[in-house]
Protein backbone atom coordinates (compact mmCIF):
# COMPACT_ATOMS: atom_id res chain seq x y z
CA UNK A 1 0.00 0.00 0.00
CA UNK A 2 2.73 2.16 1.28
CA UNK A 3 4.40 1.93 -1.94
CA UNK A 4 1.91 2.38 -4.16
CA UNK A 5 1.12 5.66 -2.69
CA UNK A 6 4.91 6.33 -3.21
CA UNK A 7 4.78 5.41 -6.71
CA UNK A 8 2.01 7.41 -7.46
CA UNK A 9 3.72 10.66 -6.06
CA UNK A 10 5.83 9.97 -8.25
CA UNK A 11 4.00 10.26 -11.28
CA UNK A 12 1.40 12.87 -10.22
CA UNK A 13 4.68 14.72 -9.82
CA UNK A 14 6.58 14.23 -12.68
CA UNK A 15 2.91 15.56 -14.75
CA UNK A 16 2.89 18.35 -13.36
CA UNK A 17 6.65 19.11 -13.31
CA UNK A 18 6.36 18.18 -17.15
CA UNK A 19 3.03 20.24 -17.68
CA UNK A 20 4.66 23.37 -15.17
CA UNK A 21 7.91 22.69 -17.94
CA UNK A 22 5.68 23.31 -21.24
CA UNK A 23 3.61 25.93 -19.38
CA UNK A 24 6.71 28.15 -18.70
CA UNK A 25 7.86 26.79 -22.13
CA UNK A 26 5.37 27.73 -24.69
CA UNK A 27 5.51 31.55 -24.19
CA UNK A 28 9.15 32.09 -25.34
CA UNK A 29 8.44 34.98 -27.14
CA UNK A 30 10.94 36.49 -29.71
CA UNK A 31 11.09 39.54 -27.58
CA UNK A 32 11.55 38.22 -24.23
CA UNK A 33 12.40 41.35 -22.69
CA UNK A 34 8.95 42.44 -22.94
CA UNK A 35 7.92 41.18 -19.83
CA UNK A 36 4.12 43.13 -19.79
CA UNK A 37 1.57 41.16 -22.17
CA UNK A 38 0.83 43.14 -25.04
CA UNK A 39 -2.00 44.40 -26.49
CA UNK A 40 -4.39 42.43 -28.69
CA UNK A 41 -6.52 42.94 -31.51
CA UNK A 42 -9.20 40.38 -32.51
CA UNK A 43 -9.39 41.03 -36.30
CA UNK A 44 -11.91 39.03 -38.49
CA UNK A 45 -10.62 38.32 -42.08
CA UNK A 46 -11.71 36.69 -45.04
CA UNK A 47 -10.15 32.92 -45.61
CA UNK A 48 -8.49 34.64 -49.31
CA UNK A 49 -6.30 37.22 -47.71
CA UNK A 50 -5.75 34.76 -44.53
CA UNK A 51 -4.83 31.70 -46.65
CA UNK A 52 -1.99 33.73 -48.61
CA UNK A 53 -0.09 34.01 -45.51
CA UNK A 54 0.04 37.73 -45.85
CA UNK A 55 -1.27 38.67 -42.68
CA UNK A 56 0.10 36.14 -40.61
CA UNK A 57 3.53 36.51 -42.34
CA UNK A 58 3.61 40.11 -43.10
CA UNK A 59 1.16 42.22 -41.16
CA UNK A 60 1.05 40.98 -37.93
CA UNK A 61 4.71 41.00 -37.75
CA UNK A 62 5.70 44.70 -38.81
CA UNK A 63 2.74 45.33 -36.62
CA UNK A 64 3.64 44.09 -33.41
CA UNK A 65 6.90 45.42 -33.54
CA UNK A 66 5.85 48.96 -34.39
CA UNK A 67 3.04 49.38 -31.75
CA UNK A 68 3.53 46.30 -29.81
CA UNK A 69 -0.30 44.99 -30.80
CA UNK A 70 -0.52 41.58 -31.33
CA UNK A 71 -3.05 40.74 -34.21
CA UNK A 72 -5.41 37.95 -33.60
CA UNK A 73 -7.06 37.13 -37.10
CA UNK A 74 -10.16 35.14 -37.14
CA UNK A 75 -9.95 33.52 -40.85
CA UNK A 76 -13.63 33.07 -42.04
CA UNK A 77 -15.64 33.92 -44.93
CA UNK A 78 -16.89 37.81 -45.17
CA UNK A 79 -20.20 36.25 -44.17
CA UNK A 80 -18.70 34.75 -40.77
CA UNK A 81 -16.66 37.81 -40.07
CA UNK A 82 -19.40 40.16 -39.92
CA UNK A 83 -21.39 37.46 -37.67
CA UNK A 84 -18.36 37.49 -35.81
CA UNK A 85 -17.95 41.25 -35.37
CA UNK A 86 -21.45 41.54 -34.55
CA UNK A 87 -21.61 39.28 -31.53
CA UNK A 88 -18.73 41.46 -30.22
CA UNK A 89 -15.86 38.98 -31.12
CA UNK A 90 -13.56 41.28 -33.23
CA UNK A 91 -12.61 44.80 -33.36
CA UNK A 92 -12.35 45.11 -37.20
CA UNK A 93 -12.81 42.96 -39.81
CA UNK A 94 -11.07 43.24 -43.46
CA UNK A 95 -13.87 41.92 -46.46
CA UNK A 96 -14.31 42.33 -49.93
CA UNK A 97 -18.03 42.15 -50.29
CA UNK A 98 -19.68 45.61 -51.12
CA UNK A 99 -23.27 44.86 -50.67
CA UNK A 100 -22.74 43.26 -47.11
CA UNK A 101 -20.42 45.58 -46.12
CA UNK A 102 -23.19 48.14 -46.65
CA UNK A 103 -25.82 46.65 -44.96
CA UNK A 104 -23.31 45.63 -42.00
CA UNK A 105 -22.36 49.53 -41.91
CA UNK A 106 -26.12 50.41 -42.01
CA UNK A 107 -27.34 48.35 -38.76
CA UNK A 108 -24.63 50.22 -36.81
CA UNK A 109 -21.79 48.08 -36.56
CA UNK A 110 -19.30 49.14 -38.57
CA UNK A 111 -17.26 52.67 -38.90
CA UNK A 112 -14.41 54.71 -40.92
CA UNK A 113 -14.22 52.25 -43.65
CA UNK A 114 -10.90 52.26 -45.77
CA UNK A 115 -9.81 50.23 -49.03
CA UNK A 116 -6.90 48.92 -48.68
CA UNK A 117 -5.79 46.71 -51.41
CA UNK A 118 -7.68 44.90 -55.01
CA UNK A 119 -7.10 42.34 -57.15
CA UNK A 120 -8.96 40.33 -59.83
CA UNK A 121 -11.46 37.37 -59.51
CA UNK A 122 -10.94 34.79 -62.74
CA UNK A 123 -12.73 31.79 -63.36
CA UNK A 124 -9.87 28.65 -63.59
CA UNK A 125 -10.67 25.44 -64.41
CA UNK A 126 -9.07 22.23 -66.17
CA UNK A 127 -6.36 22.87 -68.58
CA UNK A 128 -8.30 20.70 -71.36
CA UNK A 129 -11.16 23.19 -71.05
CA UNK A 130 -14.19 20.77 -71.91
CA UNK A 131 -16.41 23.75 -71.87
CA UNK A 132 -14.53 25.56 -74.12
CA UNK A 133 -14.47 29.01 -72.23
CA UNK A 134 -10.66 30.28 -72.58
CA UNK A 135 -10.88 33.79 -73.07
CA UNK A 136 -14.01 34.85 -73.43
CA UNK A 137 -15.95 37.36 -71.29
CA UNK A 138 -17.38 36.24 -67.69
CA UNK A 139 -21.52 36.40 -68.79
CA UNK A 140 -20.20 34.33 -72.11
CA UNK A 141 -18.04 31.81 -70.11
CA UNK A 142 -20.95 30.88 -67.35
CA UNK A 143 -23.42 30.61 -70.09
CA UNK A 144 -21.12 28.03 -71.65
CA UNK A 145 -20.84 26.44 -67.97
CA UNK A 146 -24.40 26.16 -67.86
CA UNK A 147 -24.80 24.86 -70.88
CA UNK A 148 -21.88 22.10 -70.82
CA UNK A 149 -23.11 21.50 -67.74
CA UNK A 150 -26.85 20.55 -68.44
CA UNK A 151 -25.30 18.62 -71.18
CA UNK A 152 -23.33 16.54 -69.00
CA UNK A 153 -25.22 16.00 -65.54
CA UNK A 154 -23.54 13.18 -64.28
CA UNK A 155 -20.80 15.18 -64.07
CA UNK A 156 -19.08 17.95 -61.34
CA UNK A 157 -18.90 20.72 -63.64
CA UNK A 158 -18.61 23.79 -61.69
CA UNK A 159 -17.68 23.74 -57.63
CA UNK A 160 -18.93 26.97 -55.65
CA UNK A 161 -18.17 27.95 -52.39
CA UNK A 162 -21.41 28.69 -51.14
CA UNK A 163 -20.13 29.94 -47.63
CA UNK A 164 -21.53 33.34 -47.74
CA UNK A 165 -17.81 34.98 -48.40
CA UNK A 166 -17.15 37.71 -50.48
CA UNK A 167 -15.82 36.17 -53.54
CA UNK A 168 -19.71 33.74 -52.89
CA UNK A 169 -21.03 36.63 -53.03
CA UNK A 170 -19.17 37.90 -56.28
CA UNK A 171 -20.08 34.87 -58.04
CA UNK A 172 -23.96 34.74 -56.82
CA UNK A 173 -23.88 38.48 -58.43
CA UNK A 174 -22.14 36.84 -61.66
CA UNK A 175 -25.02 34.45 -62.04
CA UNK A 176 -27.34 36.79 -61.84
CA UNK A 177 -25.99 39.01 -64.61
CA UNK A 178 -25.44 35.88 -67.15
CA UNK A 179 -28.99 35.45 -66.15
CA UNK A 180 -29.12 32.57 -63.77
CA UNK A 181 -30.29 32.15 -60.27
CA UNK A 182 -27.44 30.32 -58.13
CA UNK A 183 -30.59 29.08 -55.54
CA UNK A 184 -31.58 27.32 -58.71
CA UNK A 185 -28.37 26.19 -59.99
CA UNK A 186 -27.43 24.49 -56.74
CA UNK A 187 -30.09 22.34 -57.61
CA UNK A 188 -28.80 21.13 -60.54
CA UNK A 189 -26.54 17.94 -60.48
CA UNK A 190 -23.47 19.18 -62.19
CA UNK A 191 -23.49 22.18 -59.35
CA UNK A 192 -21.26 21.31 -56.16
CA UNK A 193 -20.51 23.50 -53.31
CA UNK A 194 -18.09 23.13 -50.69
CA UNK A 195 -18.94 25.50 -48.13
CA UNK A 196 -15.44 25.98 -46.92
CA UNK A 197 -12.89 28.34 -47.79
CA UNK A 198 -10.89 29.38 -51.13
CA UNK A 199 -7.98 27.21 -50.45
CA UNK A 200 -9.96 24.14 -49.81
CA UNK A 201 -12.67 24.54 -52.69
CA UNK A 202 -9.60 25.18 -55.03
CA UNK A 203 -8.29 21.82 -53.76
CA UNK A 204 -11.21 19.94 -54.21
CA UNK A 205 -11.94 21.45 -57.94
CA UNK A 206 -8.59 20.03 -59.00
CA UNK A 207 -9.09 17.12 -57.61
CA UNK A 208 -12.47 16.86 -59.89
CA UNK A 209 -11.80 18.43 -62.76
CA UNK A 210 -13.88 21.10 -62.19
CA UNK A 211 -14.49 24.59 -62.65
CA UNK A 212 -14.99 27.37 -59.93
CA UNK A 213 -14.29 31.54 -59.29
CA UNK A 214 -11.50 32.07 -57.36
CA UNK A 215 -9.24 35.50 -55.92
CA UNK A 216 -6.12 35.50 -57.66
CA UNK A 217 -3.98 35.52 -54.40
CA UNK A 218 -4.80 32.18 -53.24
CA UNK A 219 -4.55 30.58 -56.89
CA UNK A 220 -1.34 31.71 -57.98
CA UNK A 221 -0.20 30.50 -53.95
CA UNK A 222 -1.49 26.70 -54.72
CA UNK A 223 -0.65 27.03 -58.10
CA UNK A 224 2.58 27.69 -57.59
CA UNK A 225 3.07 25.48 -54.80
CA UNK A 226 1.88 22.49 -57.26
CA UNK A 227 -1.33 21.67 -54.93
CA UNK A 228 -3.71 22.14 -57.86
CA UNK A 229 -3.36 21.58 -61.41
CA UNK A 230 -6.04 24.33 -63.08
CA UNK A 231 -5.35 27.24 -65.73
CA UNK A 232 -6.49 30.84 -65.37
CA UNK A 233 -9.33 30.47 -68.10
CA UNK A 234 -11.30 34.03 -67.50
CA UNK A 235 -9.88 36.90 -66.05
CA UNK A 236 -10.92 39.94 -68.17
CA UNK A 237 -13.69 42.47 -67.30
CA UNK A 238 -14.46 45.16 -64.77
CA UNK A 239 -16.67 42.94 -62.66
CA UNK A 240 -13.86 40.33 -61.59
CA UNK A 241 -12.30 43.11 -59.71
CA UNK A 242 -11.77 42.29 -56.27
CA UNK A 243 -12.15 45.37 -53.58
CA UNK A 244 -10.39 44.55 -50.05
CA UNK A 245 -11.46 47.31 -47.08
CA UNK A 246 -10.94 47.22 -43.58
CA UNK A 247 -14.08 48.31 -41.46
CA UNK A 248 -13.80 48.99 -37.50
CA UNK A 249 -16.49 48.07 -35.08
CA UNK A 250 -18.63 50.98 -34.09
CA UNK A 251 -17.53 51.12 -30.40
CA UNK A 252 -20.90 52.77 -29.50
CA UNK A 253 -22.94 49.75 -30.57
CA UNK A 254 -20.23 47.32 -28.97
CA UNK A 255 -18.96 48.37 -26.10
CA UNK A 256 -15.19 47.38 -24.99
CA UNK A 257 -13.55 47.27 -28.12
CA UNK A 258 -10.60 48.08 -29.00
CA UNK A 259 -10.86 51.33 -31.20
CA UNK A 260 -8.01 52.86 -31.14
CA UNK A 261 -6.34 49.98 -31.89
CA UNK A 262 -8.38 49.09 -34.71
CA UNK A 263 -7.63 52.79 -36.23
CA UNK A 264 -4.14 52.14 -36.10
CA UNK A 265 -4.29 49.08 -38.32
CA UNK A 266 -6.64 50.96 -40.41
CA UNK A 267 -4.20 53.54 -40.84
CA UNK A 268 -1.47 51.37 -41.29
CA UNK A 269 -2.52 49.23 -43.79
CA UNK A 270 -3.26 52.38 -45.92
CA UNK A 271 -0.21 54.17 -45.51
CA UNK A 272 2.92 54.29 -47.50
CA UNK A 273 4.58 51.88 -45.40
CA UNK A 274 1.22 49.18 -45.36
CA UNK A 275 0.89 49.45 -49.04
CA UNK A 276 4.43 48.67 -50.16
CA UNK A 277 4.35 45.64 -47.99
CA UNK A 278 1.18 44.57 -49.70
CA UNK A 279 2.92 45.37 -53.49
CA UNK A 280 5.55 43.39 -52.38
CA UNK A 281 4.31 40.22 -50.70
CA UNK A 282 4.54 37.18 -53.19
CA UNK A 283 6.75 39.31 -55.81
CA UNK A 284 9.81 36.98 -54.64
CA UNK A 285 7.94 33.39 -54.67
CA UNK A 286 5.32 33.95 -56.97
CA UNK A 287 6.75 36.34 -60.08
CA UNK A 288 3.97 38.78 -59.20
CA UNK A 289 2.27 40.21 -55.87
CA UNK A 290 -0.95 38.46 -55.04
CA UNK A 291 -2.31 41.91 -54.20
CA UNK A 292 -1.99 45.18 -55.17
CA UNK A 293 -2.11 48.63 -53.23
CA UNK A 294 -5.05 50.58 -53.88
CA UNK A 295 -4.42 53.95 -52.38
CA UNK A 296 -1.49 54.89 -54.90
CA UNK A 297 -4.57 54.31 -57.53
CA UNK A 298 -7.01 56.54 -55.88
CA UNK A 299 -3.98 58.91 -55.67
CA UNK A 300 -3.57 59.19 -59.38
CA UNK A 301 -7.36 59.09 -60.26
CA UNK A 302 -6.57 57.94 -63.78
CA UNK A 303 -7.11 54.27 -65.82
CA UNK A 304 -9.41 51.67 -65.70
CA UNK A 305 -8.88 50.41 -62.63
CA UNK A 306 -9.42 53.68 -60.50
CA UNK A 307 -13.50 53.73 -62.01
CA UNK A 308 -13.76 49.68 -61.39
CA UNK A 309 -12.47 50.25 -57.75
CA UNK A 310 -15.00 52.73 -57.67
CA UNK A 311 -17.22 51.11 -59.12
CA UNK A 312 -16.95 47.87 -57.19
CA UNK A 313 -15.41 49.09 -53.90
CA UNK A 314 -17.31 52.64 -53.19
CA UNK A 315 -20.28 53.69 -52.03
CA UNK A 316 -22.60 56.07 -53.49
CA UNK A 317 -23.55 58.17 -51.20
CA UNK A 318 -25.67 61.22 -52.52
CA UNK A 319 -23.46 62.60 -56.07
CA UNK A 320 -20.67 61.41 -54.65
CA UNK A 321 -18.60 57.92 -54.70
CA UNK A 322 -17.01 57.39 -51.27
CA UNK A 323 -14.57 54.74 -49.31
CA UNK A 324 -17.22 55.66 -46.10
CA UNK A 325 -19.96 57.78 -46.33
CA UNK A 326 -20.43 60.50 -44.28
CA UNK A 327 -22.91 58.89 -41.62
CA UNK A 328 -20.84 56.26 -40.99
CA UNK A 329 -17.34 58.29 -39.76
CA UNK A 330 -16.93 58.22 -36.25
CA UNK A 331 -14.11 60.19 -34.09
CA UNK A 332 -11.50 59.56 -38.16
CA UNK A 333 -7.92 60.31 -37.60
CA UNK A 334 -7.74 59.64 -41.22
CA UNK A 335 -9.42 61.26 -44.54
CA UNK A 336 -11.68 59.39 -46.60
CA UNK A 337 -11.16 59.17 -50.55
CA UNK A 338 -14.62 60.56 -52.82
CA UNK A 339 -14.64 61.57 -56.11
CA UNK A 340 -17.87 63.22 -57.90
CA UNK A 341 -20.36 60.68 -59.77
CA UNK A 342 -19.13 61.58 -62.51
CA UNK A 343 -15.75 60.32 -62.69
CA UNK A 344 -17.64 57.24 -63.02
CA UNK A 345 -20.92 57.88 -64.62
CA UNK A 346 -19.44 60.62 -66.51
CA UNK B 1 3.51 7.21 -58.23
CA UNK B 2 0.90 7.60 -55.34
CA UNK B 3 3.10 6.72 -52.99
CA UNK B 4 6.25 9.13 -53.85
CA UNK B 5 4.17 11.78 -51.96
CA UNK B 6 3.62 10.04 -48.95
CA UNK B 7 7.12 8.92 -48.63
CA UNK B 8 8.64 12.17 -49.38
CA UNK B 9 6.61 13.93 -46.79
CA UNK B 10 7.32 11.03 -44.29
CA UNK B 11 11.33 12.15 -44.93
CA UNK B 12 10.44 15.58 -45.11
CA UNK B 13 8.47 15.19 -41.79
CA UNK B 14 11.55 13.50 -39.75
CA UNK B 15 13.19 16.83 -40.26
CA UNK B 16 10.40 19.15 -39.35
CA UNK B 17 10.00 17.24 -36.13
CA UNK B 18 12.74 19.06 -34.02
CA UNK B 19 11.68 22.75 -35.74
CA UNK B 20 11.14 25.33 -33.19
CA UNK B 21 7.40 25.94 -34.51
CA UNK B 22 6.56 22.18 -34.55
CA UNK B 23 7.75 22.07 -30.71
CA UNK B 24 5.55 25.07 -29.80
CA UNK B 25 2.37 23.62 -31.52
CA UNK B 26 3.07 20.08 -29.24
CA UNK B 27 3.88 22.02 -26.27
CA UNK B 28 0.66 24.17 -26.20
CA UNK B 29 -1.07 20.85 -26.80
CA UNK B 30 0.37 19.11 -23.52
CA UNK B 31 -0.27 22.29 -21.82
CA UNK B 32 -3.90 23.04 -22.93
CA UNK B 33 -4.69 19.42 -22.61
CA UNK B 34 -3.05 19.17 -19.65
CA UNK B 35 -4.76 22.30 -17.83
CA UNK B 36 -7.87 20.76 -18.99
CA UNK B 37 -7.49 17.47 -16.97
CA UNK B 38 -6.28 19.63 -14.35
CA UNK B 39 -9.23 21.76 -13.80
CA UNK B 40 -11.46 18.38 -14.85
CA UNK B 41 -9.89 16.43 -12.04
CA UNK B 42 -10.53 19.42 -9.51
CA UNK B 43 -14.22 19.38 -9.57
CA UNK B 44 -14.72 15.66 -10.66
CA UNK B 45 -13.25 13.77 -8.21
CA UNK B 46 -15.22 15.20 -4.89
CA UNK B 47 -18.28 14.83 -6.95
CA UNK B 48 -17.26 10.87 -7.98
CA UNK B 49 -16.72 10.16 -4.51
CA UNK B 50 -20.04 11.64 -3.27
CA UNK B 51 -21.76 9.55 -5.87
CA UNK B 52 -19.69 6.38 -5.67
CA UNK B 53 -19.82 6.40 -1.96
CA UNK B 54 -23.59 7.98 -0.98
CA UNK B 55 -26.92 6.90 -1.74
CA UNK B 56 -29.88 9.17 -2.28
CA UNK B 57 -32.64 9.22 -4.39
CA UNK B 58 -32.44 9.84 -7.75
CA UNK B 59 -29.10 8.63 -8.39
CA UNK B 60 -29.63 6.17 -10.98
CA UNK B 61 -30.50 9.67 -13.13
CA UNK B 62 -27.78 11.38 -12.16
CA UNK B 63 -25.37 8.39 -13.04
CA UNK B 64 -27.56 8.03 -16.57
CA UNK B 65 -27.30 11.63 -17.45
CA UNK B 66 -23.11 11.12 -16.30
CA UNK B 67 -23.26 8.28 -18.72
CA UNK B 68 -25.59 10.38 -21.67
CA UNK B 69 -23.28 13.19 -21.61
CA UNK B 70 -20.06 11.17 -22.49
CA UNK B 71 -21.52 10.47 -25.58
CA UNK B 72 -21.74 14.42 -26.54
CA UNK B 73 -19.63 14.85 -29.68
CA UNK B 74 -17.12 17.54 -29.79
CA UNK B 75 -18.85 19.82 -32.25
CA UNK B 76 -21.43 19.95 -30.07
CA UNK B 77 -19.94 20.93 -26.83
CA UNK B 78 -17.75 23.35 -29.33
CA UNK B 79 -21.28 24.97 -30.47
CA UNK B 80 -22.88 25.68 -27.69
CA UNK B 81 -19.49 27.24 -26.05
CA UNK B 82 -19.12 28.88 -28.55
CA UNK B 83 -22.75 30.68 -28.28
CA UNK B 84 -21.86 30.88 -24.44
CA UNK B 85 -18.25 32.13 -24.79
CA UNK B 86 -18.96 34.72 -27.72
CA UNK B 87 -18.49 38.25 -25.93
CA UNK B 88 -21.93 38.97 -26.66
CA UNK B 89 -23.73 35.80 -25.33
CA UNK B 90 -24.26 34.40 -21.31
CA UNK B 91 -20.61 34.13 -20.63
CA UNK B 92 -18.93 36.58 -22.53
CA UNK B 93 -17.50 38.23 -19.78
CA UNK B 94 -15.21 35.87 -18.81
CA UNK B 95 -13.35 36.72 -22.57
CA UNK B 96 -12.56 33.40 -23.08
CA UNK B 97 -13.23 33.06 -26.41
CA UNK B 98 -9.95 32.47 -28.79
CA UNK B 99 -7.87 31.83 -26.10
CA UNK B 100 -5.88 28.46 -24.60
CA UNK B 101 -7.89 28.86 -21.53
CA UNK B 102 -11.40 28.73 -23.18
CA UNK B 103 -9.93 25.24 -25.30
CA UNK B 104 -9.20 24.38 -21.72
CA UNK B 105 -12.47 25.09 -19.86
CA UNK B 106 -14.08 23.37 -22.97
CA UNK B 107 -12.17 20.45 -23.12
CA UNK B 108 -12.48 19.64 -18.98
CA UNK B 109 -16.32 19.64 -19.79
CA UNK B 110 -15.39 17.26 -22.41
CA UNK B 111 -13.81 14.87 -20.30
CA UNK B 112 -15.81 15.07 -17.17
CA UNK B 113 -18.25 12.64 -17.48
CA UNK B 114 -15.18 10.55 -18.75
CA UNK B 115 -13.29 10.83 -15.48
CA UNK B 116 -16.71 10.67 -13.24
CA UNK B 117 -18.02 7.36 -14.71
CA UNK B 118 -14.49 5.37 -14.14
CA UNK B 119 -13.93 6.43 -10.74
CA UNK B 120 -17.88 5.70 -9.67
CA UNK B 121 -17.60 2.04 -10.97
CA UNK B 122 -14.27 1.73 -9.64
CA UNK B 123 -15.18 2.83 -6.05
CA UNK B 124 -18.43 0.87 -5.83
CA UNK B 125 -16.40 -2.13 -7.05
CA UNK B 126 -14.44 -2.18 -4.07
CA UNK B 127 -17.22 0.07 -1.48
CA UNK B 128 -18.78 -2.79 0.21
CA UNK B 129 -16.25 -5.03 1.07
CA UNK B 130 -13.62 -2.21 2.42
CA UNK B 131 -16.15 -0.39 3.99
CA UNK B 132 -17.41 -3.54 5.91
CA UNK B 133 -13.85 -4.25 6.74
CA UNK B 134 -13.13 -0.67 8.08
CA UNK B 135 -16.01 -0.62 10.01
CA UNK B 136 -15.23 -3.87 12.00
CA UNK B 137 -12.07 -2.98 12.47
CA UNK B 138 -13.32 -0.04 14.40
CA UNK B 139 -12.97 2.67 11.44
CA UNK B 140 -15.67 5.71 12.17
CA UNK B 141 -17.89 6.41 8.69
CA UNK B 142 -15.57 9.29 7.26
CA UNK B 143 -12.10 6.97 7.71
CA UNK B 144 -14.07 4.00 6.15
CA UNK B 145 -14.84 6.13 3.32
CA UNK B 146 -11.12 7.31 2.96
CA UNK B 147 -9.99 4.11 3.45
CA UNK B 148 -12.22 3.13 -0.16
CA UNK B 149 -10.59 5.77 -2.13
CA UNK B 150 -7.54 5.07 -1.87
CA UNK B 151 -7.69 1.65 -2.48
CA UNK B 152 -9.35 2.62 -5.53
CA UNK B 153 -6.27 4.93 -6.40
CA UNK B 154 -5.51 3.04 -9.16
CA UNK B 155 -9.20 3.56 -11.39
CA UNK B 156 -8.28 7.11 -10.75
CA UNK B 157 -5.35 7.07 -12.03
CA UNK B 158 -6.41 4.99 -14.88
CA UNK B 159 -9.53 8.04 -15.58
CA UNK B 160 -6.95 10.88 -15.64
CA UNK B 161 -4.86 9.10 -18.25
CA UNK B 162 -7.55 8.53 -20.18
CA UNK B 163 -9.03 12.07 -19.67
CA UNK B 164 -5.78 13.61 -20.83
CA UNK B 165 -5.77 11.17 -24.09
CA UNK B 166 -9.35 12.28 -25.11
CA UNK B 167 -8.38 15.65 -24.39
CA UNK B 168 -5.18 16.21 -26.37
CA UNK B 169 -7.10 14.37 -29.60
CA UNK B 170 -10.26 16.15 -29.96
CA UNK B 171 -10.77 18.69 -32.69
CA UNK B 172 -13.82 19.91 -32.18
CA UNK B 173 -13.64 22.36 -29.25
CA UNK B 174 -10.17 23.52 -30.42
CA UNK B 175 -11.00 24.30 -33.31
CA UNK B 176 -14.39 26.37 -32.64
CA UNK B 177 -13.10 27.70 -29.23
CA UNK B 178 -9.39 28.30 -29.97
CA UNK B 179 -9.81 29.56 -33.26
CA UNK B 180 -6.10 27.93 -34.34
CA UNK B 181 -4.81 31.60 -33.92
CA UNK B 182 -1.11 31.18 -34.50
CA UNK B 183 1.64 34.69 -34.59
CA UNK B 184 5.39 34.47 -34.71
CA UNK B 185 5.84 35.11 -31.01
CA UNK B 186 2.56 35.43 -30.00
CA UNK B 187 1.47 35.42 -26.51
CA UNK B 188 -2.33 34.77 -27.80
CA UNK B 189 -1.58 31.91 -29.95
CA UNK B 190 -4.27 29.13 -29.44
CA UNK B 191 -2.64 26.59 -32.36
CA UNK B 192 -2.68 23.24 -31.00
CA UNK B 193 -1.64 19.45 -32.73
CA UNK B 194 -4.96 18.85 -33.27
CA UNK B 195 -5.86 22.38 -35.20
CA UNK B 196 -2.85 22.55 -37.13
CA UNK B 197 -3.11 18.95 -38.50
CA UNK B 198 -6.46 19.51 -39.89
CA UNK B 199 -5.15 23.13 -41.23
CA UNK B 200 -2.26 21.76 -43.17
CA UNK B 201 -4.03 18.74 -44.48
CA UNK B 202 -6.52 21.30 -46.05
CA UNK B 203 -4.08 23.40 -46.91
CA UNK B 204 -2.56 20.08 -48.89
CA UNK B 205 1.24 20.71 -46.97
CA UNK B 206 1.91 17.02 -46.15
CA UNK B 207 5.13 17.03 -44.71
CA UNK B 208 4.35 19.64 -41.62
CA UNK B 209 0.80 17.89 -41.01
CA UNK B 210 2.75 14.35 -40.74
CA UNK B 211 4.92 15.87 -38.63
CA UNK B 212 2.42 17.05 -36.15
CA UNK B 213 0.42 13.77 -36.84
CA UNK B 214 3.70 11.64 -35.77
CA UNK B 215 3.90 14.07 -32.55
CA UNK B 216 0.49 13.75 -31.63
CA UNK B 217 0.77 10.08 -31.88
CA UNK B 218 3.71 9.56 -29.99
CA UNK B 219 2.23 11.81 -27.13
CA UNK B 220 -1.26 9.61 -26.96
CA UNK B 221 1.00 6.07 -27.23
CA UNK B 222 3.23 7.31 -24.51
CA UNK B 223 0.41 7.54 -22.25
CA UNK B 224 -1.29 4.68 -23.29
CA UNK B 225 1.93 3.12 -21.96
CA UNK B 226 1.88 4.61 -18.90
CA UNK B 227 -1.31 3.87 -18.63
CA UNK B 228 -0.84 -0.31 -18.90
CA UNK B 229 2.40 0.05 -16.68
CA UNK B 230 -0.59 1.26 -14.00
CA UNK B 231 -2.84 -1.20 -14.66
CA UNK B 232 0.20 -4.06 -14.59
CA UNK B 233 1.51 -2.21 -11.28
CA UNK B 234 -2.65 -2.51 -10.02
CA UNK B 235 -2.17 -6.31 -10.67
Amino acid sequence: MNKKIKLLALLVFLFVGFSYGCISNTNTSTTSTVSEKPKVLTISTTTSLYDTGILENVVAPIFKEKYNIELRFIPKGTGGAILDAKSGASDAILVHALSKEQAFMEEGYGVNRKVFAYNFFVIVGPKDDPAGIRGLSVTEALKKIVEYGRAHPDQLVWVSRDDGSGTNTKEIALWKNAGFEFEALKNESWFGTTGSGMGNTLLYTSERNAYTLSDIGTYLKYQKEGKINLDVLVDKGEELINVYAIIIINPEKIPGKDFEGAMLLAEWLTSEEGQKAIAEYGKDEFGRPLFYPAVPVLKSQEGDVFKWILKYGFMKDGDKYTECPEKFRYKPTYDFFEFPASVVEG
Amino acid sequence: MAWDYIIQGFSEAIKLIDDPYVIEIALRSIKVSGMATLIAVVWSLPLSVLLGLRDFPGKWLVKTLINGLMGVPTVIWGLVLYLMFVPLGPLGSLGLLYTEMGISIGQALLITPIIMSIVVSSLESIEGEIRELALTLGADEIRASLQVVRESIGGIVLAIIAAFNRAISELGIALMIGGNIYVKGGVYNTRVLTTAIQMYTVRAEVSIAIALGIILMGIVLTVNLLSNFVRKWLA
